[in-house]
């Protein structure tokens, strides 16, 4: 008898969370987006596999793409001869044909491809980094906010406003002036703009679910502050909260671009696609190569996340 | 209504005092600094230790931000020592060129994105709706970094008719201002795009467009004498808070093109340490964005009668 008030099994944590994604194979918009996120992810994973030359090894300057590397075997380049510079080339077995400029070398003679390729390590690991860690900050204070009401809400509402108020790259610009640059502040930096907007968002949904049976129903149970905020209205607001965070995710990547091209940005020489674009920006009337490139790599990442979210906007609108 | 204007504008000055504080700590909290700043890393203990003694440095810190602010509100922003003058000399200069780019922008974001939502809103899910959707997303995955070389590249480098430069040197020039205004215009109208077709397609769902609809009123008439009206209201406030993001993005435009701007100059200020034009233009951008932000609010209250008395 027991059967007949026996609830239906709860989906697993995972099937809740990845739901959304599985979903996905019905739009079209967003499986471009989802090819488009993981063709960088390979390409940041197998990045030394891949990479035709090392990233920051000065090689031949000024090459249009697709030239080979040497021209000549006895071509000599700083006064040594070109194969032995290929041979050096680590993985590199041939000792003559050490390979083609697929995309050209920039100013230094570096490759363009190779820095692109390991450009996206960086960039994948500090833009989902940084964004993750203002979700951290900005889901607590939001949740609490938006639930309790009363004066944690008055005083994180005028904080935010008062950090919102300012024209984002103005306050990036402010912040690094002022601290030394270093990738953790950086990330610090993206955190405490981004913080205030997740807060705003999340505020508004918990003030919208507060109001809920299941909210009320664990209140009566006497439940604490923090499993009505983490287990009852977060697993709630996961949908809005999840296309927000693919398209805060592509913006926080213009964002670090956007540091990287104008001399805010991570430290040289690893390869970072912003600063290969600003590099690039003096030779673009006769070299296009070196801006061009990087800035396709950055627009279809960005693109990738934008079309993923909208994917999982119309999955989501759908049920 | 006079009773919001003056909230509006309360918190608005409120805001803008917190941030003129914050700006004033983060560049001023240290006095040796600033000295040092001023004079030049090469300068020495005794000077920095005069020059801070005759500027009033060695006050305490409440006293030097309430003079700081005072000199600040009668326009006396201090003196720069990149340009070597005052700085409402450059400031004000770099602040019109700016002002030229944006009113550029914005006179052809607004038209550009509010036909294109109207026609994507008016009907939903149509075949118009979905491509102007994913060419708007298109152009917002394009930052300014990005698009600003492509575009260059296209005009400049493949077609040869426009300059790659708008540095304004021989005066001003149109064909200058182009390429500026294309690469803010095209990252922008996307956003104002997609917010206007939400708008618009939630008034095509009211009941007033249905009761249109079945009086058998002509589509067209539908449309601009019920639709548009209701739907152009929050796209308003939405173009309002794209100065915003514009005062961001001019940024990256005015040092790619070697654009005489406020953003350039706020990044030259930047790079150099000349705290003084830092402040004067931090404490501007904020007050435009502010600014702006409080009058797209009083303005959404004058332009919707529903919310206009509670």
């Amino acid at each position: 008898m027991a059967d007949a008030f026996s609830l239906p099994k709860r989906p697993s944590l995972a099937v809740r969370v990845f739901g959304p994604f599985l979903l996905l194979r019905e739009s079209w918009v967003g499986m471009i987006g989802l090819s488009l996120v993981l063709f960088w992810v390979l390409v940041a994973l197998f990045a030394p596999v891949l990479a035709p030359f090392p990233p920051n090894a000065p090689l031949m300057a000024l090459q249009v793409p697709g030239a080979d590397y040497p021209t000549a075997p006895s071509t000599l380049i700083d006064g040594v001869p070109a194969a032995e510079i290929c041979a050096a080339i680590p993985g590199n077995a041939a000792q003559v044909d050490c390979g083609t400029f697929w995309l050209g070398t920039d100013l230094v003679g570096r490759d363009v491809l190779s820095r692109i390729i390991f450009g996206a390590q960086q960039v994948l690991i500090y833009a989902p980094l940084a964004t993750f860690l203002a979700y951290l900050v900005g889901i607590p204070m939001g949740l609490w906010a938006g639930y309790s009401r009363g004066m944690a809400d008055a005083v994180f509402s005028f904080i935010s406003n008062v950090i919102l108020s300012f024209p984002v790259l103005v306050l990036y610009v402010l912040i690094l002036v002022t601290l030394p640059r270093s990738a953790a502040i950086i990330v610090a930096a993206v955190v405490f703009a981004a913080a205030p907007g997740i807060f705003r968002i999340v505020r508004g949904l918990a003030m919208d679910l507060r109001a809920r049976e299941y909210v009320a129903a664990a209140e009566t149970r006497g439940e604490p502050l923090w499993y009505i905020l983490f287990m009852e209205i977060l697993p709630n607001a996961r949908g809005p909260l999840i296309v927000d965070a693919m398209l805060r995710l592509g913006y926080v990547i213009i964002t670090i671009g956007t540091l990287a091209f104008i001399g805010l940005g991570m430290p040289p020489p690893d390869p970072d696609w912003g600063r290969m674009i600003a590099e690039g920006r003096t030779t673009i009337n006769f070299m296009p190569h070196m801006a061009l490139f990087p800035c396709l790599a950055i627009s279809s990442l960005v693109l990738g996340f934008n079309l993923l979210a909208d994917g999982l906007r119309e999955v989501s609108l759908r049920d | 209504m006079l009773v919001l204007v003056a909230r509006r504008f309360g918190s608005m000055i409120l805001v803008m005092l917190v941030v003129s504080m914050l700006t004033f700590l983060a560049l001023e909290a240290d006095p040796g600094n600033v000295a040092t700043k001023v004079l030049g890393p090469y300068s020495t203990e005794q000077q920095r230790d005069i020059w801070m003694e005759r500027n009033g440095y060695n006050d305490p810190l409440p006293e030097r931000y309430l003079r700081w602010l005072g000199n600040f509100l009668q326009g006396d922003f201090g003196e720069s020592t990149r340009f070597r003058t005052d700085v409402a000399d450059v400031l004000w200069p770099r602040l019109g060129n700016t002002a030229i780019l944006a009113v550029a922008t914005m006179a052809l974001v607004i038209p550009l994105s509010l036909v294109l939502g109207v026609l994507a809103g008016m009907r939903e899910g149509s075949a118009t709706d979905r491509t102007i959707s994913v060419v708007s997303i298109f152009t917002t995955s394009i930052p300014e970094i990005a698009s600003a070389p492509i575009l260059t590249f296209i005009f400049v480098f493949l077609l040869g008719i426009l300059p790659g430069t708008s540095s304004f040197q021989d005066g001003f020039s149109i064909t200058q201002l182009i390429l500026p205004t294309l690469v803010l215009v095209l990252y922008d109208f996307g956003y104002v795009t997609r917010m206007t077709r939400a708008s618009m397609a939630e008034v095509m769902t009211t009941n007033y467009i249905r009761t249109a609809t079945l009086k058998g009123l002509p589509y067209r008439r539908i449309i601009v004498k019920h639709a548009l009206r209701n739907a152009l209201i929050a796209p308003f406030t939405v173009v309002m808070l794209q100065i915003n993001w514009l005062l961001s993005g001019v940024i990256v435009v005015e040092l790619f093109f070697a654009y005489k701007g406020f953003g350039a100059l706020l990044l030259e200020a930047a790079l150099n340490q000349d705290i003084y034009v830092i402040e004067a233009c931090a404490m501007i951008a904020v007050f435009v964005a502010v600014g702006t932000q409080a009058l797209s609010d009083i303005g959404y209250t004058v332009l919707n009668p529903r919310i206009r008395f509670n």
